[in-house]
């Protein structure tokens, strides 16, 4: 067993318990043992003073796309659990879009024995909604669940049969599991490459509606309520679609909804001079949309957020606009940007940004983690919320480096990420 | 290099005025060389150009090609079907092979918007966008000007209106570009199926009606309405089309001013333009073609280093 370990000093924030002081924490046998103000060690205990420091419950990222197995190039469980890491996250949960699908027990169990070999944040499986994620019929949702998988979800694509997701909500009943839905009216979004306006006009590309999302939005809404199930959006990134989840959470309805670092910071003027970087789905949409997304992040209309870590190969991205995939890495830069527009911003205080990145995701998908409640496992991150950085992808522990904010200063990064107890990262001050 | 024109031409866009005024007079002295009996003069001598054509073409490739040859460029043709891009070769390695082949210029069509642009930050050759997708024809809308000034004298001031299927139209965006940018007030007309959000956001009006943008026009640009539209569902059939939005004498009888009648090509003729109206006395459909040749003219000898003061002199072999 590793030594005890005292965090000493720190701004400890647990929003689980509506905590926001300077205190101690001690971590013993992989768990928090306690917290407190001038707690003392045990004899054998490690102390780090944390002064100055940010102790949170580790970030939980409900939505990365991790390639193995089937693309390894572009990214492994390891290598996404270890920039997870270096982000401060402590959990991710794994879409299940690999090539084959994770559609069963057996490629779950695949998904969760990576993770544990790798040993950095834990990996949460998601298992797929329809066998092959063809649309077609429900994936083994008990099996999966099982296995380890914590949702189920077709996400890359939308679910487009109406009966599927509706039976898909229902069963995930029994299992009390949320369905994740990627939204998107396949006709009307079919050959998009970016937000249908005025920018894709001048560029000449072919724009997806936000209505392609907020349709689908309302239908996921209406069967939630239909089934009682609970509907998991993905993704969040037109205003209708947040004054849609906005109503259905006043009546009442099992909705919870996610949104990116991107969809609240950038707009689609990125994709000005064909900039695959910021060519993703859904795509980048409007000043109005953003301002948006923020203020729902802010009412709690939007739950939490989630990076949609999308790893492609470098040259992938060097295309054509039309023929680059959809998609950013996000693990390493979630944090930073989220405090930086967020916090810096004056959207959230930083206990709510600790809510929206660890204690909201973790009770939206039912996990363990985002508390530092004594007796639970030591998944804790210490933030460095003074750290100012330069974003430099070539830095980046994921094997990708397919970012549009390569170059841009953020202020606020992981320096400490314990997952268990063990410290599964470690930044020094100076860096960068 | 010069400093003119830049290193690429991509679109119209992000030109001046002034270098858009620069091409088209550039242009005029070139005009007479394809009038003589021996069409050739030695100002790109020694230039290798690629013509670069991942989209089937005949007349944009053509016009291209007369231009090169003309000026005495060594002139290499590539097709998509057949060559290396038809066995899987990406965009980025056919541009380094062509650098590491070292040629001068590259003018290229291709079907994926910003594929030009994508090839000119790539390489050190100049870049010539001979259509990039939905993007841009700029080499088209310069033509397009030119004709226009030839025809009325004038572009700024003038009311002109781009017809049909502006959302996929590359000449559309490349007109509406350098119209407003020399002073022509800009309409666009078509079934809204095929208009893009926020087309009037680019400064251009949008008539609804075929014979409201006839009584607003001076100059008619019919866009070639592409029969694939119909299959596609964004208008229900070619008969119905030339009867709501078709260019016909009919409706140019009505028309309360003079009206010059122009079309990109290849036309089809009874869907997006009457046969009359094709070939009768508005029509510069072909003085278009003609132009074509010096405007391309221009804008290769001006990305290859040519003073445009010098253009006359060139064409009589003193020029570089």
């Amino acid at each position: 067993m590793t030594r005890p370990l005292l965090l000493k000093g720190g701004r400890v924030i647990d929003p689980s318990r509506g905590l926001d002081q300077t205190a101690d924490i001690l971590i013993q046998d992989g768990k928090i043992a306690a917290v407190g103000v001038g707690l003392g060690p045990p004899d054998d205990a490690e102390v780090r003073d944390v002064k100055g420091l940010v102790v949170s419950p580790g970030l939980v990222d409900l939505h990365v796309h991790l390639r193995e197995p089937g693309n390894e190039d572009e990214e492994t469980v390891a290598t996404g659990a270890r920039a997870a890491a270096a982000g401060g996250f402590t959990a991710i949960c794994a879409m299940p879009n690999t090539d084959p699908v994770t559609d069963n027990q057996a490629a779950v169990g695949f998904i969760v024995r990576q993770s544990l070999r790798a040993g950095f944040a834990r990996v949460h499986p998601i298992g797929a909604i329809s066998v092959g994620q063809k649309g077609e019929r429900l994936a083994e949702f008990g099996e999966m669940v099982g296995a380890g998988a914590v949702a189920v979800s077709d996400d890359g694509k939308p679910v487009v049969s109406g009966h599927l997701m509706r039976t898909a909500l229902e069963y995930a009943r029994t299992f009390e599991i949320p369905v994740a839905d990627h939204c998107e009216e396949p006709t009307l979004a079919a050959g998009g490459a970016m937000h249908e306006g005025l920018v894709a006009t001048r560029l000449g590309l072919k724009g997806m509606p936000a209505a392609a999302e907020e349709i689908m939005v309302a239908r996921d809404i209406l069967l939630a309520e239909l089934t009682g199930g609970h509907v998991h959006l993905c993704h969040m990134s037109t205003r209708g679609s947040v004054e849609l989840i906005r109503r259905a959470k006043e009546r009442g309805i099992q909705v919870t909804a996610e949104v990116t670092p991107h969809h609240f910071t950038l707009t689609d003027h990125a994709c000005e001079g064909y900039e695959t970087h910021a060519k993703m789905n859904p795509p980048l949409r409007e000043a109005a949309d953003v301002a948006a997304l923020r203020a729902a992040v802010k009412s709690g209309a939007l739950d939490c957020i989630a990076s949609d870590h999308a790893p492609h190969a470098y040259d992938e991205k060097d295309a054509a606009f039309d023929d680059a995939p959809f998609g950013i890495v996000g693990l390493e830069t979630a944090f930073g940007i989220a405090y930086t527009e967020l916090v810096q911003g004056g959207v959230l205080t930083l206990p709510e940004l600790v809510a929206r990145m660890s204690t909201h995701p973790a009770r939206v998908f039912h996990l363990p983690g985002g508390t530092l409640a004594p007796g639970t496992p030591a998944d804790v991150c210490v933030l460095d919320v003074t750290a100012r950085w330069t974003v430099d992808p070539a830095a980046f522990h994921s094997k990708s480096h397919n970012t549009p904010f390569g170059g841009r200063q953020l202020t606020g990064r992981a320096r400490l990420t314990l997952v268990g107890g063990k410290m599964v990262h470690e930044e020094a001050p100076a860096a960068r | 290099m010069t400093a003119a024109l830049g290193k690429d031409l991509v679109g119209l866009e992000h030109l001046s005025p002034e270098q858009i005024r620069l091409i088209l007079d550039t242009a005029e002295p070139f005009k007479e060389v394809s009038e003589r009996p021996i069409k050739k003069v030695p100002a790109l001598r020694g230039k290798t150009i690629v013509n670069l054509f991942f989209e089937a073409s005949t007349r944009t490739r053509i016009s291209f090609e007369f231009a090169e040859k003309r000026l005495s460029a060594d002139t290499v043709n590539a097709a998509a079907s057949g060559s290396s891009v038809a066995k899987g070769e990406t965009l980025v390695d056919t541009a380094r092979n062509l650098e590491a082949m070292r040629i001068d210029m590259v003018v290229i069509r291709h079907g994926s918007s910003g594929a030009a642009q994508f090839l000119g930050e790539r390489i050190r050759s100049n870049v010539i966008n001979a259509g990039d997708g939905k993007h841009e024809h700029p080499t088209q809308g310069l033509l397009d000007l030119l004709t226009i000034r030839d025809k009325r004298g004038k572009i700024e001031g003038l009311n002109v209106c781009l017809v049909g299927d502006v959302l996929h139209s590359r000449v559309a965006r490349s007109n509406i570009w350098g119209l407003l940018k020399l002073g022509a007030r800009v309409g666009v007309c078509g079934p809204h199926s095929l208009m893009p959000r926020g087309i009037e956001d680019l400064g251009v009006t949008v008539f609804r009606r075929i014979e409201e943008a006839i009584e607003w026009a001076d100059v008619l640009n019919v866009l070639r309405l592409q029969l694939e539209r119909m299959e596609t569902g964004f208008i229900p059939s070619l008969r119905e089309y030339f009867r709501v939005f078709g260019v016909t004498l009919e409706r140019l009888e009505r028309a309360p001013r003079e009206l010059t009648i122009m079309h990109p090509g290849p036309m089809n003729r009874g869907v997006e333009i009457d046969s009359r109206v094709a070939d009768g006395p508005h029509s510069v459909i072909l003085d278009q073609v003609t132009n074509g040749v010096a405007v391309r003219m221009a804008v290769l000898y001006l990305l290859a280093g040519g003073k445009p003061e010098l253009a006359d002199a060139a064409k009589r072999g003193g020029g570089e």
